[in-house]
């Protein structure tokens, strides 16, 4: 047994989860409706309705695609319904499903109606639930765990405390194997020059960079301000932050000290080389990076707040953690774990780091996080461009 | 002892102040995370919990260090003491 082993949910596929979703997946915004209904229906599944999936082209669709067969992929989801409007896009997210070897059915709307595919669907998915609730959970190393981190609301004691707290955990993970992922491209701005630093060779650096500078090249093309009260948001602006440059230094903390990150990732990329840190291009804003971050496999979620961010997600579990005191108290039901005590020096940082993993760890063995307990299932799919 | 505000490094202007109740003109104590120093300075202003106070004088144009790093630019001058936010100090990006 090793220090950090948990108990998971081992996939056909090999690849490790911390839940036992069954999921019913709408293709597109049509199909809402008919998965919410089966979802119902069948008690123990879970619909992840969304917004897209029409007149979508090129790159964008790409993306769409990628995050809808990333999300049915991970391993924490047993298996997945698939309902679409029409049959030859609803093919697709599922023959990228069953590649992994999970269960997975797609139902086509057209030419049959909502109440006959409910009802097909609902039969599907009853015998997919039964199948699941049977599955066991059993040891699991940490090399076989995939962390991703992304922070909210943040404020001064983000930068200070709660997000080097997440660092702390991926400087003592990394060497152990895990693999893990930070984002949110727009949000190192000020700061981009010490991430790239921590790329693992000249190769990578570059390819962040070039990442970063075509995201800097949206922003300047749409932007009408400095974006103050965007990035920063009123509520890092409210905790204390000024500028992005401040609040990019603050969030760089989440990569702690000296893990270096070992590729840079497409959004809902999934990693392909093994343990390391991975940066993937991502918004800033939580639930689009949550989700991309979810259908690229990582199975746990680590979430510095300062001001109380709220955010969950449907099939990757998030884990709030604060170093403002003030939070701590007024917003205690959405807090899984309480840093504050580094700021009155109560607390040391690797003492913070230990007991974030443990509450990680215990998360992975199937405590619930207080997203979770609340109902926050924030699922928000990355649009690149306007539809056709 | 309380300590009242933050700095990362030696080198920043400014310190976070991480309790709820910084008045104008009390006597705050800091601790520098790097060096384990330990500073004191008076408040000019009311800081409310997670701002910034200035360390020393700042004039317009000045670079802010926070984290031993720029992190904007000074746009009206600001005494040692008092808070700095979005009213004094601005981003160089964007």
């Amino acid at each position: 047994m090793g220090r950090y082993d948990f108990f998971g949910y081992r996939r056909e596929n090999g690849r490790v989860g911390i839940r036992n979703h069954v999921v019913i997946l709408p293709l597109d915004d049509l199909s809402n409706a008919a998965a919410e209904a089966v979802a119902n229906n069948i008690k123990g599944t879970l619909a992840i309705p969304h917004a897209y999936g029409r007149l979508q082209f090129g790159e964008d669709l790409e993306l769409h695609f990628r995050t809808l067969i990333g999300t049915g992929c991970n391993p924490n989801v047993a298996a997945c319904v698939v309902i679409g409007i029409e049959p030859s896009w609803t093919s697709r997210v599922v023959d990228g499903i069953a590649k992994t070897g999970k269960p997975v059915v797609g139902l086509a709307i057209e030419g049959h109606g909502d109440i006959s595919t409910i009802a097909s669907a609902s039969r599907k998915a009853r015998e997919f639930v039964q199948r699941a609730s049977e599955k066991q959970r059993e040891s699991c190393r940490i090399d076989e765990l995939f962390v991703s981190t992304k922070c909210g609301e943040s404020d001064t004691t983000s930068g200070l405390a709660s997000c080097p707290t997440v660092g702390n955990l991926i400087d003592k993970l990394d060497p152990l194997g895990a693999t893990t992922c930070f984002g949110e491209t727009s949000e190192l701005t000020g700061a981009e020059l010490v991430c790239a630093s921590r790329a693992a060779t000249p190769d990578i650096k570059q390819k962040f960079m070039d990442v970063f500078n075509a995201y800097q090249e949206v922003i300047d093309r749409h932007k009408t301000s400095d974006l103050s009260e965007s990035q920063p948001t009123k509520g890092n602006i409210a905790g204390g932050l000024t500028t992005i440059e401040e609040k990019a230094f603050g969030n760089l903390q989440k990569i702690g000290r000296k893990t270096k990150f070992i590729e840079v990732l497409k959004p809902a990329e999934a990693p392909a080389k093994g343990g390391g840190l991975y940066y993937m291009d991502t918004s800033s804003a939580a639930a689009e990076c949550v989700t991309l971050q979810a259908a690229a496999g990582f199975v746990v979620h680590l979430f510095p707040t300062g001001q109380g961010n709220v955010i969950g997600n449907p099939i990757e579990p998030v884990i709030k953690l604060t170093a403002n005191p003030k939070t701590a108290r007024t917003m205690v039901e959405h807090i899984d774990l309480d840093v504050s005590g580094i700021l009155r020096r109560e607390m040391t940082l690797d003492e913070a780091g230990d007991q974030l993993i443990d509450i990680m760890i215990r998360t992975c063995n199937g405590r619930l996080t207080c997203a979770e307990a609340l109902g926050h299932r924030e699922f928000v799919l990355t649009k690149l461009y306007q539809s056709a | 002892m309380t300590t009242h505000f933050i700095v990362h490094d030696k080198a920043d202007s400014v310190g976070v102040v991480v309790v709820e109740d910084v008045l104008a003109g009390n006597d705050v104590t800091g601790w520098i995370m790097e060096t384990d120093e330990t500073i004191q300075l008076k408040s000019l202003d009311a800081v409310p919990l997670g701002h910034k106070i200035a360390l020393r004088d700042l004039k317009v144009g000045d670079t802010v260090l926070k984290y031993g790093h720029d992190v904007g630019r000074i746009v009206v001058d600001v005494a040692r003491g008092r808070h700095v936010h979005v009213h004094n100090l601005k981003t160089k990006r964007w």
